[in-house]
């Protein structure tokens, strides 16, 4: 780990400067492991990948240093059962892979959601579908918030945007995982794996709490069961029940997002991660042009941020998201939107990422078509007004069919009066 | 002795001479394997094998993931790109669909030996008539030199900084030599690309291995000792000697298994010369599936 | 401010070290900044490369498709990147290896180094990395001399501590090159 260095202190620097100064220089992939160890992470199983190979040499390194458990599995199929095994025990374990590695974990994901297995799994993705490329890409959205195994399961899904953020979303993926019994993912693309940002040695080591599920031997206790099954299908829904209801919970209190140049926003870009920070210098540079945009940017990517986009669907003229894929999260977007404003998509593949004019051109064209729509909808408005003075009967009917229209065709077109209150679940 | 790695060359002394020339199956290009690679070698046998014995029209080969992950840009017969460490199995339904092609995987040892060992056990098991090109070069090459399955004790890697001790790690799998076990194998054998000499064995044990598929043997497997010298973070040169060394002697050279009988043995019919541990030939009854 | 500078050139010029230095200058000057290699197979061909984005404030796209500044070790790095300076920004050209071919961009700043030779004339002909940054510094100022020094004492002494003294000398070469040759 790169040492905690002397912070040279000089008498005129504000404190804030310090700080900005004390900051270590970190890869990625290194303090992601590091947040863990300090975390306080017991057992980490790893196989290596590209782009997080680094993570486990790291993991390789420092775990035995510290006398805690490091192994190098023969697969990742090997390595997430080891986890599995470990967490059983209440030890506080930690899996990393990338997307085809994540893939061969799913099953056990599977196992471990519906038996209330806390672990955390890091995905620093890859460019797939098949062996993907190694750049930074976010084509594992899906993958990541839909399900990764079989079965009627979620697991909460943290995205940072900077190597800072991954650190402190670290110690956040163990205390989730512990309080909800459950995998918690963190998603990170190449970039953020591979680069260097200065941070901050700033660390949580989340509390430790007895587990009264966690297998210890039965000695002066009942022996415990950690398993995904009954037999009879009442019983088996009760404990799918008891999932779902913990993901209700889950979604009411673990949601996170943070927003930039909101106040006054009429275009909202909505991305996570790296897209998150090139969709920032875009904004700067929409604003400059005229353009008042904002940033919305999901940090648990499940449970999705839906009330508040929600609510800000109600006030902006339009949303764009940007992704590293060919359009996942959107689909997230749309169902939280309902229709009340246009939603557009802009995204690379392969491990191509946006330039800020390109999305600077998506927000030009989004907003674009809505002021055009905007504009024929005042004509049709200022024509149904004179007609309705015309002919009292018709004319109504007449405006009535074309606003109904005009609401299937362009399902994103801008009917945002508040009359249809089923946007906020 | 020193095997001729072309028969044919030498016999007229007619000048000028062809020495050597580049088997048309190898692509005609530069390969993006680093300066030193042992790849290279075992391509370029490969496709001098796949040459004299004509196959290159009906093979169908798998791809592994690894640094040879793109030998089909190298060798110009059909490929299809397997996941990590799946190849027999790949193999398997090809050969199940398809009785009348070569069918071939080239693997490394992270591929083959880490991830893929259930599949390359039961292809062996089933007696699979196939041919397994399997490169060890003791560690994961192309994911920045992480320990594997074969990595020696006491070696480095970036996985394990201190060395590959044996108590937290294991011990390194002679898993050609566990293969050799089940009777579906047909032919097993361990070469090395440590010299010219070394080369001209393997590529006659190459040879062997495919004729044992040609003539309807079982699963036929040749190892190839190889180097990595970005992984080993040695010279090329550094590299080679380490091979010759260590590595050879952790993984005996020779013919491990040969349990078929083939027709007409075509100059390869000594392709254990020099060897270890050799296994005298078994007959073929019941060696493969289709035997 | 937001400035970016890419190291490009062959694998063992030292290029990704040196970048980092420049990462942690600007730490030390308050500066926000973004290091990020090329990497993956593609390091294979024996190129290495890697950006280096220093900020007055949190940096947004990591990814830069036009530098204000490029430094470029060898021929393909001179072909690869000297088309993508933006206008009014600066190349740096090792001349010990790229002895004819230009950007042939009249708009830019071509700064042409015999880098190998300042090197050596630092105390190490293969430190010529290190001799663009200086360059670099002296020419565009983004971090401070000083700030380079204590970053290049601070990582060598805990990994060669018997070559600071080298890396600071040819630092100086490099500095001095930057500040004196008008392009
Ligand atoms: C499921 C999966 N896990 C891990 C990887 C990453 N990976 C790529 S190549 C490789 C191993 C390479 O080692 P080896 O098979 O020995 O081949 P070599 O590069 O040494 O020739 C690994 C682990 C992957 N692509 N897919
Ligand atoms: S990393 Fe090793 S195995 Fe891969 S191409 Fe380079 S030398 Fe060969
Ligand atoms: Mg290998």
């Amino acid at each position: 780990m790169t040492e905690p260095r002397e912070i040279g202190v000089d008498a005129r620097m504000t404190e804030a400067e310090a700080g900005r100064r004390s900051r270590v220089l970190m890869k990625g992939n290194e303090a992601i492991g590091e947040a863990a160890i300090q975390a306080g992470c017991d057992a980490y199983f790893g196989y290596p990948i590209t782009p997080q190979a680094e993570l486990l040499e790291w993991m390789a390194r420092r775990m035995p240093e510290l006398g805690r458990v490091f192994v190098q599995a023969e697969s990742e199929l090997g390595a997430i059962n080891m986890a599995l095994g470990a967490a059983a025990t209440g030890a506080r374990v930690m899996v990393s892979s990338s997307s085809p590695g994540i893939s061969l974990m799913a099953e056990a994901m599977s196992y471990m959601a519906g038996s209330g297995t806390p672990m955390v799994l890091v995905n620093v993705m890859r460019a797939g579908p098949g062996l993907g490329g190694i750049g930074p890409s976010q084509s594992d959205y899906f993958q990541a918030t839909k399900g990764h195994g079989h079965g009627d399961y979620r697991v909460p899904v943290l995205a940072p945007a900077s190597i800072g953020e991954a650190m402190e979303l670290m110690a956040t993926a163990f205390e989730l995982a512990e309080r909800y019994r459950t995998p918690v993912m963190l998603v990170a693309d190449g970039i953020l794996g591979q680069a260097m940002e200065p941070v901050e040695l700033r660390f949580r080591n989340p509390e430790r709490h007895v587990f009264d599920w966690a297998l210890t031997g039965a000695a002066g206790r009942p022996a415990r069961i950690i398993k995904s099954i009954d037999l009879q299908p009442e019983v088996l829904e009760r404990r799918n029940l008891a999932l779902q209801h913990k993901y209700a919970e889950i979604a009411r209190q673990e949601t996170r997002f943070a927003t930039e140049c909101m106040d006054d926003a009429e275009y909202v870009v909505v991305a996570y991660g790296t897209a998150a920070r090139v969709a920032r210098s875009a904004i700067e540079k929409a604003r400059a042009r005229g353009i008042k945009a904002g940033l919305f940017r999901p940090i648990t990517l499940w449970p999705f941020p839906t009330r508040e986009l929600a609510r800000l669907s109600r006030h902006v003229h339009g949303i764009l998201t940007v992704e590293l894929s060919s359009g996942q999260m959107v689909e997230d977007v749309r169902l939280a939107v309902e229709g009340r404003c246009p939603v557009a998509f802009h995204g690379r593949m392969g491990g191509m990422v946006p330039t800020p004019d390109e999305v600077v051109g998506a927000l030009k064209a989004l907003s674009g078509k809505v002021e055009r729509t905007r504009e024929r909808e005042r004509e049709q408005q200022q024509k149904r007004h004179s007609g309705l003075l015309e002919d009292r009967t018709g004319g109504h009917r007449r405006a009535t069919e074309a606003a109904s229209r005009e609401r299937t065709q362009g399902a994103e077109v801008g009917v945002r009066a508040g009359t249809r209150g089923g946007g906020e679940r | 002795m020193t095997l001729n790695p072309n028969p044919e060359l030498g016999v007229r002394a007619a000048a000028p001479r062809l020495i050597y020339r580049k088997p048309d199956v190898l692509a005609d290009r530069s390969t993006h394997y680093c300066p030193g690679c042992g790849h290279g070698i075992v391509h370029r046998l490969l496709a001098e094998v796949m040459t004299e014995l004509d196959l290159p029209a009906h093979t169908i080969a798998v791809a592994p993931v690894g640094c040879a992950v793109f030998a089909y840009d190298y060798l110009n017969v059909d490929f299809v790109e397997a996941p990590h460490g799946r190849a027999p199995a790949v193999a398997t339904g090809i050969r199940r669909v398809r009785p009348e092609a070569f069918v071939l995987t080239y693997q490394g040892d992270g591929d083959l030996a880490a991830i893929g060992t259930a599949e390359i056990v039961h292809a062996a098991a089933r007696g699979e008539r196939i041919t397994t090109i399997f490169v060890n070069n003791g560690i994961y090459g192309m994911t920045g030199g992480q320990m594997a399955p074969t990595t020696l004790i006491g070696q480095r890697t970036t996985s394990s900084p201190l060395g590959r001790d044996a108590a937290l790690m294991g011990f390194p799998i002679r898993i050609t030599e566990m293969l050799a076990q089940l009777p579906g194998v047909t032919y097993a054998a361990r070469g090395s690309v440590g010299d010219a000499s070394l080369i001209g064995k393997l590529k006659a044990m190459i040879k062997r291995a495919c004729l044992v598929q040609i003539e309807g043997g079982g699963f036929s497997i040749v190892e190839a000792l190889s180097n990595c010298p970005i992984g080993w973070e040695m010279t090329p040169q550094q590299s080679l000697e380490h091979l010759n060394g260590p590595v050879v002697e952790a993984y005996p050279l020779g013919v491990i298994v040969d349990r078929w009988v083939v027709s007409q043995p075509a100059g390869a019919g000594s392709a254990g010369a020099g060897s270890a541990g050799g296994e005298a030939p078994a007959p073929a009854a019941g060696a493969g599936p289709e035997a | 401010m937001e400035c970016s500078v890419v190291f490009a050139g062959f694998g063992g010029q030292g290029l990704l070290f040196t970048g980092q230095v420049l990462a942690r200058a600007a730490i030390k000057d308050g500066l926000e900044v973004f290091w990020i290699p090329s990497y993956g197979p593609e390091m294979r061909g024996g190129t290495a490369d890697c950006t280096v984005i220093v900020a007055d404030h949190p940096i947004g796209s990591p990814v830069v498709d036009q530098f204000d500044a490029a430094v470029a070790m060898n021929l393909p790095s001179l072909r690869k990147f000297g088309p993508r300076v933006t206008p009014g920004g600066l190349l740096i050209v090792n001349t010990s290896l790229v002895t004819s071919q230009t950007s042939a961009r009249a708009e830019i700043n071509e700064l042409r180094l015999p880098c190998t030779e300042l090197a050596a004339r630092g105390g190490d002909d293969k430190l010529v990395s290190i001799v663009a940054l200086g360059a670099l510094v002296g020419r565009l100022g983004w971090v401070t001399p000083e700030s380079v020094r204590a970053a290049l004492r601070e990582i060598s002494a805990k990994k060669r501590p018997e070559i600071v003294h080298t890396d600071l000398g040819v630092f100086e070469a490099g500095l001095e090159a930057g500040l004196r040759v008008t392009a």
